[in-house]
C-alpha cells in the first residue's frame, strides 16, 4: 500500500528516496547554519555589552519574572519530547499518533507564547519597554536600556521563530490527516522537527542569559 | 527538437517554471535591467563631475546618487549576476543533474529577489537614501531623513534570495553528482560556486539582523548603536562588515571559477595544479571572514586590532595570487585560441592582478591612514568588483551563450566590444588612483580645479565603458533570432555540460552522464609534441 504511492512523493530531479532524504536535510541543517549566524549577531552584542556594563545588566536582569521563565523552559523542553515521538510515529506509520503529537506540540508552543505575553505584558506595566514606555528608576538606566533592548529583540525574533513553527507544525498536521506520511516517506516530519529543536535551543541559550546570569548579585 | 526554450511557451510557462535554465533566465533579465539602472545613476554623476563645481545636481542628490549607485550594484547586480545566472544555469548541468535539489525554492528566490529590488527601487523613487551603502549609524539611524528603513528592508529581503540559492547550491553539490563524479573530478566553476555558497550561508545572516537592528533602533529608538542611549556605533560597523567584507569574495569568486574554465578551454590544456586552485576558492572563503577589520582602520579601533587585521589581510592575496600564477602557467606552452572569451580572462588577470596589489597597500596600515576614503579606494574596489567580477561575468556569458541561447554570437563584434570595455574600463578608473593618491575625497560633487583633467580622463572612459556595455547587450538579443546555431560543443571543450545538446532539453540529459575520468581532459603537452 505503501510502497505504490512512492513514485508521487519522489520529485523528478532525485533518483531515489534516499537521495531527496539526505539532500532535505543537509538543506535544514545548512539553514539552520544560517540561523545560528542570525541569532550570533545577537548574542554577540549582548556578549559585547554585557562585558561592559556588567553592574547595570545584572541590576536589569532582576525584573525577570524567573519562575514564569523555568516553567517556559519545561513546557518547551516537553514540547521537544512530543516531536521526538512524532518523528517515531511518522516512521512506524501510526498516523493517528502522529497527528496526536503534532497537536500536543503546537499545545505546548502556545502554552509558551501566551506565558510570554503575560511577561511581556508585566514588563510593559512597569514601563520597562526601551523607545516606547521605559521609566527605569535602578541606577545605570542607560545601560539597563540596553539590557532590555535585548531582551525584546532576541525573545521577541525567539517567538517569531516559534508562530513559524507552529504554522509549519498545522500544516503537517493537515497532510498527516491525508495520510500523506508513511514508513518510508516522512522526512518533512523529520526536518520540521530539527527545526523546532532548533528553536527550542536557542531557548535554552536565552533563558540563563536573561534570568539566571548574575542574578541577585 | 524539444529544448527547454521551446518546450512550451507564454509568459506563465516561464514566471511558473521550475527548470534550473529557466530561471537563470529570469535572473539575467532581472540583473541585466538593473545593471542599466545602477549605471545611469554612475552616468549622472560622472557628468557632475566633469567640472570642479556642483552645477549639475545639488550635494544631497549626489549623495542619494552614489548610493543608488552602490546598492544597485551591489545588491542587484554584483552579488547575484555569476551565481544566479551563470550559476543557475550551470551548477546542475556540470554536475550530470536534472535540476537543483530544490527548484520550487529556486523560483521562490527569483521572486524575492525581485520583490527587494523593487523595495530599493521604490524607496529611491520615493525620494531616495543618502547614506552611502554601508548605512553607518548614528546617521542612518537619527540624522539621515531620507528613505532609510525601506532601502534596508530591500537591502534585507534580497539576501535571502542569495541564502535559498547558496543553499540550493551546496546541498545539490553535495548530494546530487553524477556516478563517478568525485570531488576532485568536479570543475572548478564548482568548487568556487560552494565556496561562494559557504560565505553567503554564513555570512548573509549577520547583514540580516543587522538591519534588523538599525531598523528597531530608527523605528523605535532602541539604543543598540546610539551612543546617546549606551550603545556604540562601531559594533554596527563590525557587524556590517562581517557580511559585507565577506560579499566581496561573493563577487569575485564566482568570476574566478568561470576563469578557470576559460583559461584551460582556450589554451587546451589541463588547468596547472588543480587542487590548488580548488582549495584556494575554499581559503578564500575562510580567510575572508577575518579580514573585516581593515574597513576600520580609522573607525577608532584598537591598534593591535588593526595590526591583527591587516596581517589577515595580507594572508587573502596568497590565495588569490595562486590562482592568477596557476592560470599564467596553464596558458604557458598552451595552444592559445584567441577567442572572445579569453580577451575577457585575459582581462580580467590584469585588471585583477592591479586590484589585488592596491588591495595590499590599502590593508597596510599607514597607508591606509593616508588614503582612507579617498578615490583610491574607489579605484582600487572598482577594479575588483568591475574589473574582475564583471569581465568574468561578460566571459563566462560569451562562453556559454552557445549552450544557453542554442545560437552563435558575432565573433568580431564581440573582440571588439571586449576591447571598448577593456579601454573605457582603464580610462575611467586608472586617473582615480591618482585622483585618490593627491589626496581627493570619495563622495564630493565639487572638488578643487588641479583634480579637473583626472576627472574629465575618468568621465570621457565611463563614457567609452557604458558604449562597450550596450553592445554586447544589442548582439546578443540579435543573436538569438538572427545568429548561426551552435553545435552541442562549439568550443571543444571539456565538462558534461558540453555533452547534451545546445539549447539542452528540459532535464538536460538524454541519460544520467557516468564521469570516469578528471574533468580537464585536454591532450597534455608531451602528447601534442609527439602528434603536432
Amino acid at each position: 500500500m505503501t510502497v505504490a504511492r512512492t513514485p508521487e512523493v519522489l520529485a523528478h530531479q532525485f533518483d531515489d528516496l534516499e537521495q531527496q532524504h539526505d539532500a532535505a536535510n543537509l538543506g535544514m541543517w545548512a539553514f539552520l547554519a544560517t540561523e545560528i549566524l542570525f541569532f550570533g549577531g545577537m548574542f554577540l552584542g549582548y556578549a559585547v555589552y554585557r562585558s561592559l556594563y556588567p553592574e547595570a545588566f545584572t541590576q536589569a536582569s532582576n525584573h525577570m519574572d524567573i519562575l514564569l521563565g523555568m516553567i517556559n523552559t519545561v513546557v518547551l523542553i516537553a514540547s521537544s519530547l512530543t516531536v521526538v515521538l512524532a518523528v517515531h510515529a511518522a516512521q512506524q506509520d501510526r498516523r493517528r499518533a502522529l497527528v496526536g503529537l503534532l497537536t500536543l506540540t503546537i499545545l505546548l508552543g502556545l502554552v509558551f507564547l501566551g506565558i510570554k505575553s503575560t511577561e511581556y505584558l508585566h514588563k510593559f506595566n512597569e514601563n520597562l519597554v526601551p523607545g516606547v514606555d521605559f521609566a527605569y528608576t535602578g541606577q545605570n538606566a542607560r545601560h539597563a536600556a540596553l539590557f532590555f533592548s535585548f531582551y525584546f529583540a532576541m525573545t521577541g525574533m525567539h517567538a517569531l521563530h516559534m508562530i513559524i513553527g507552529i504554522a509549519i507544525f498545522a500544516w503537517l498536521i493537515v497532510a498527516a490527516r491525508r495520510g500523506r506520511y508513511t514508513a518510508i516517506y516522512n522526512t518533512p516530519v523529520e526536518i520540521a522537527g530539527l527545526y523546532w529543536h532548533f528553536v527550542d535551543i536557542i531557548w535554552i541559550f536565552l533563558f540563563p542569559l536573561f534570568y539566571l546570569l548574575g542574578r541577585h548579585l | 527538437m524539444s529544448n527547454y526554450l521551446n518546450v512550451n511557451y507564454g509568459v506563465k510557462s516561464w514566471l511558473l517554471t521550475r527548470d534550473h535554465k529557466r530561471i537563470a533566465l529570469l535572473y539575467l533579465g532581472a540583473v541585466t535591467l538593473f545593471f542599466f539602472i545602477g549605471g545611469a545613476a554612475a552616468v549622472i554623476f560622472r557628468i557632475e563631475l566633469l567640472t570642479p563645481q556642483g552645477d549639475l545636481v545639488q550635494a544631497e542628490t549626489y549623495n542619494k546618487l552614489f548610493t543608488m549607485h552602490g546598492i544597485i550594484m551591489i545588491f542587484l547586480f554584483l552579488i547575484p549576476a555569476i551565481p544566479a545566472v551563470l550559476g543557475n544555469f550551470l551548477v546542475p548541468m556540470m554536475l550530470g543533474a536534472r535540476d537543483l535539489a530544490f527548484p520550487r525554492l529556486n523560483l521562490a528566490s527569483w521572486y524575492v529577489f525581485v520583490t527587494g529590488g523593487l523595495f530599493l527601487l521604490g524607496a529611491m523613487i520615493a525620494g531616495g537614501v543618502d547614506t552611502g551603502w554601508t548605512f553607518y549609524t548614528p546617521y542612518s539611524t537619527v540624522y539621515s531623513n531620507s528613505y532609510v528603513i525601506a532601502t534596508a528592508l530591500g537591502a534585507f529581503i534580497v539576501g535571502f534570495s542569495s541564502i535559498m540559492t547558496g543553499l540550493n547550491f551546496v546541498v545539490t553539490i553535495h548530494t546530487m553528482r553524477a556516478p563517478g563524479q568525485t570531488w576532485f573530478r568536479l570543475p572548478l566553476f564548482i568548487w568556487s560556486h560552494y565556496a561562494t555558497s559557504v560565505i553567503i550561508l554564513l555570512g548573509t545572516p549577520v547583514l540580516a539582523i543587522t538591519i534588523v537592528l538599525l531598523a528597531l533602533e530608527r523605528l523605535l529608538g532602541l539604543g543598540i548603536f546610539n551612543p546617546a542611549l549606551g550603545g556604540d556605533p562601531i559594533l554596527f560597523q563590525h557587524l556590517f562588515w562581517f557580511y559585507s567584507h565577506p560579499a566581496v569574495y561573493i563577487m569575485i569568486l564566482p568570476a574566478m571559477g568561470v576563469i578557470s574554465e576559460l583559461i584551460t578551454t582556450f589554451s587546451r590544456k589541463r588547468i596547472f595544479s588543480y587542487q590548488f586552485v580548488a582549495f584556494s576558492s575554499i581559503a578564500i572563503a575562510v580567510l575572508g571572514f577575518f579580514v573585516w577589520g581593515h574597513h576600520m582602520f580609522v573607525s577608532g579601533q584598537s591598534v593591535y586590532a588593526g595590526m591583527v587585521f591587516s596581517f589577515l589581510s595580507m594572508f587573502v592575496a596568497i590565495p588569490s595570487a595562486i590562482k592568477v600564477f596557476n592560470w599564467t602557467a596553464t596558458l604557458y606552452k598552451g595552444s592559445v585560441s584567441w577567442q572572445t572569451p579569453l580577451l575577457y580572462a585575459l582581462g580580467f588577470i590584469g585588471l585583477f592582478t592591479i586590484g589585488g596589489l592596491t588591495g595590499l597597500f590599502l590593508a597596510t596600515l599607514a597607508v591606509d591612514v593616508h588614503v582612507h576614503d579617498t578615490y583610491f579606494v574607489v579605484a582600487h574596489f572598482h577594479y575588483i568588483m568591475v574589473g574582475g567580477t564583471i569581465m568574468g561575468y561578460l566571459g563566462g556569458l560569451h562562453f556559454w551563450w552557445p549552450k544557453i541561447s542554442g545560437r552563435l554570437y558575432p565573433e568580431g563584434w564581440a573582440k571588439f566590444a571586449a576591447l571598448v570595455i577593456f579601454v573605457g574600463f582603464n580610462l575611467t578608473f586608472f586617473p582615480q588612483f591618482l585622483l585618490g593618491y593627491l589626496g581627493m575625497p570619495r563622495r564630493y560633487y565639487a572638488y578643487p580645479e588641479e583634480f579637473q583633467v583626472l576627472n574629465v580622463m575618468s568621465t570621457a572612459g565611463a563614457s567609452i565603458l557604458g558604449v562597450g556595455y550596450i553592445i554586447p547587450m544589442v548582439y546578443f538579443i540579435w543573436s538569438m533570432r538572427y545568429g548561426p546555431p551552435a553545435s552541442a560543443n562549439p568550443f571543444g571543450a571539456s565538462g558534461l555540460e558540453w555533452q547534451t545538446a545546445s539549447p539542452p532539453p528540459t532535464e538536460n540529459f538524454a541519460a544520467t552522464p557516468v564521469v570516469t575520468c578528471e574533468v580537464y581532459t585536454y591532450p597534455s603537452e608531451h602528447d601534442r609534441g609527439a602528434n603536432p
